[in-house]
């Protein structure tokens, strides 16, 4: 008995076992076979690929893919989406609620996946024409109507509370750089700073991360979400971490937040009177 | 560009929004919450977290009754079949709550038509003021984005919300407002014009610009008001049979991509 309330889909099927119609005798994705060809054959990130672009990626693809988790998997103990984490961590919290914190946190448009989401239309609008990105790096969103996004204060993938281009960022767009198919990420390390001068701001893993996923064919859907899960790992490790460690190890900002409209102190209720 | 903004708030976080002096006081945006607040009920606490306003009781009803009227219950609605889902696999009624409001933030349905539409009556009512066309400012907006929010419904022909909406608004004494009325003229416009009906998104914003909001206080006033109706639905959940509820067999995936290949 099938359902009127089933979902369409191009990723999945699934065929039943003889005596449960709710539990998969084989699942598919995009044709292949799940547990029975690809679990012992394609890697990881072979998979990963195949999920989100729907194709078996080639050697180049896979390897770009996976150097980039590499790169995303950890942003760091200071990072916003971390600490976001962390604080989720410190407090005992679900596991869920600290990768919950982490995604939300990590959405955003300053080194987030908004931010990502962004600069991948700019990719897709203005590849590697370098006349086109000094209109479009100031002004990034041309749709301008209200909306539950702010408006960008920075140009997408520059770090405006940067002074120069970090090592680690440099590094990395070094590293995909010299595989193959990184075409985007190539153009992007022979104009990075022809491009910092135009966003004002030296240029950010974000930007970099965006590039790669130009070159893996990732739209801007994929891309997010991709970006915002390859960002993950750090997030759960440090959250894993404080929870050990326990509140007492963890920063509490009391002393550090001073107020600037204080009507002062009132008189508490008698503590005697009600017997306390 | 430079890190001056992280050196400026390395030395201090100056904020005027409050603090909580732990074993004394808490002054929240530059009043005592127990001595000065602690009469006001939660609901009023939180417009004043969001615009540091107090409101008129009657101003209280109509945003109150604008949550009560999107609080519906059933499961079929997005984030209440979500937070059902959480309750039915034994999530925590927490991460059952905030997964339905995180995708209340959608783009058919809850705050980004809410924000657009508030924004859309204020901007039509400046555009007015200053003497320009309704009828133009209308055509000139579909013809943009084919779209205004706040008129037409997905799924559903009419909204059963307007007729009460509209008649708390007139018993509250709040059917009058620039904005409300400017809403009702859009919708006899649409209606005669375009065969578009009205739904609650216009009349709540409405509201909220005739109560002097942004569309950020707005969306902010708006965003847990779905939360109500999601609770019902993760008790029903929890209630039922674990992972029982909205069962989906394997034939009822509807496949379309590739034939069966190898790796």
């Amino acid at each position: 008995m099938s359902s009127k309330y089933g979902y369409r889909t191009k990723v999945w099927s699934e065929e039943p076992e003889a005596d449960n119609p709710f539990a998969a005798h084989s699942a598919l994705c995009y044709g292949y076979d799940v547990y029975g060809d690809i679990l012992t054959k394609a890697s990881w990130f072979e998979y990963l690929y195949l999920l989100f672009r729907g194709e078996k990626p080639n050697a180049d693809q896979a390897q770009l893919l996976e150097k980039l988790a590499i790169a995303l998997a950890n942003p760091g103990p200071r990072e916003a989406s971390v600490r976001a984490a962390m604080n989720g961590g410190v407090g005992g919290c679900p596991h869920a609620a600290s990768l919950m914190a982490s995604l939300a946190v990590g959405a955003g448009q300053y080194g987030g996946g908004h931010e990502v989401y962004i600069l991948m239309q700019l990719w897709r609008e203005c590849g590697t024409d370098m006349e086109q990105w000094p209109a479009r790096l100031p002004s990034p969103v041309s749709d301008t109507r209200e909306d539950i996004w702010r408006p960008m204060e920075h140009a997408p993938g520059f770090d405006p509370n940067g002074e120069s281009c970090p090592k680690p960022v440099r590094q990395v767009l070094e590293a995909l750089a010299e595989i193959p198919c990184a075409i985007t990420v190539r153009w992007l390390a022979q104009h990075r700073q022809e491009l910092e001068t135009i966003a004002d701001a030296p240029l950010s893993l974000s930007g970099v991360a965006a590039a790669a996923l130009h070159d893996l064919a990732m739209n801007e859907h994929a891309a997010v979400m991709l970006y915002l899960m390859l960002r993950l790992p750090g997030a759960a490790a440090h959250a894993i971490e404080q929870r050990d460690l326990g509140w007492k190890m963890f920063p509490f900002y009391g002393d550090h937040i001073k107020l600037t409209d204080d009507p002062g102190p009132f008189e508490l209720p008698n503590a005697e009177e009600l017997g306390l | 560009m430079s890190n001056k903004h992280l050196r400026q708030q390395e030395t201090a976080h100056e904020t005027a929004m409050g603090k909580a002096f732990l074993c004394e006081r808490v002054v929240f945006r530059g009043k005592d919450l127990h001595q000065e607040l602690s009469e006001r009920d939660w609901f009023s606490l939180y417009l004043y977290s969001i615009t540091g306003k107090f409101y008129t009781p009657e101003q209280m009803r109509m945003l109150n009754y604008i949550w009560v009227c999107t609080s519906y219950p059933d499961p079929s609605i997005w984030p209440n079949h979500v937070a059902e889902l959480a309750g039915n696999v034994r999530s925590t009624p927490s991460l059952s709550l905030m997964s339905g409001l995180s995708i209340s933030e959608a783009s058919i349905y809850g705050r980004r038509p809410d924000r657009r539409a508030i924004d859309f009556l204020q901007r039509t009512r400046k555009a007015l003021d200053a003497g320009e066309e309704l009828s133009d400012l209308i055509n000139a907006a579909l013809k943009k984005y084919r779209v205004i929010y706040g008129y037409g419904r997905p799924l559903a022909r009419l909204d059963e919300r307007v007729l009460h909406l509209v008649k708390k608004a007139r018993d509250l004494g709040f059917a009058d407002g620039a904005h409300f009325t400017l809403a009702l003229e859009i919708y006899h416009y649409l209606k005669k014009n375009k065969r578009l009906t009205i739904n609650v998104a216009a009349l709540a914003a409405a509201i909220g610009a005739d109560f002097g909001m942004s569309p950020e206080e707005y969306q902010l006033y708006l965003t847990p008001c779905f939360i109500a109706g999601m609770v019902p639905c993760y008790l029903d959940g929890a209630a039922k049979p674990e992972g029982s509820v909205f069962p989906m067999r394997c034939e009822s995936i509807q496949y379309s991509g590739p034939e069966r290949r190898s790796w």
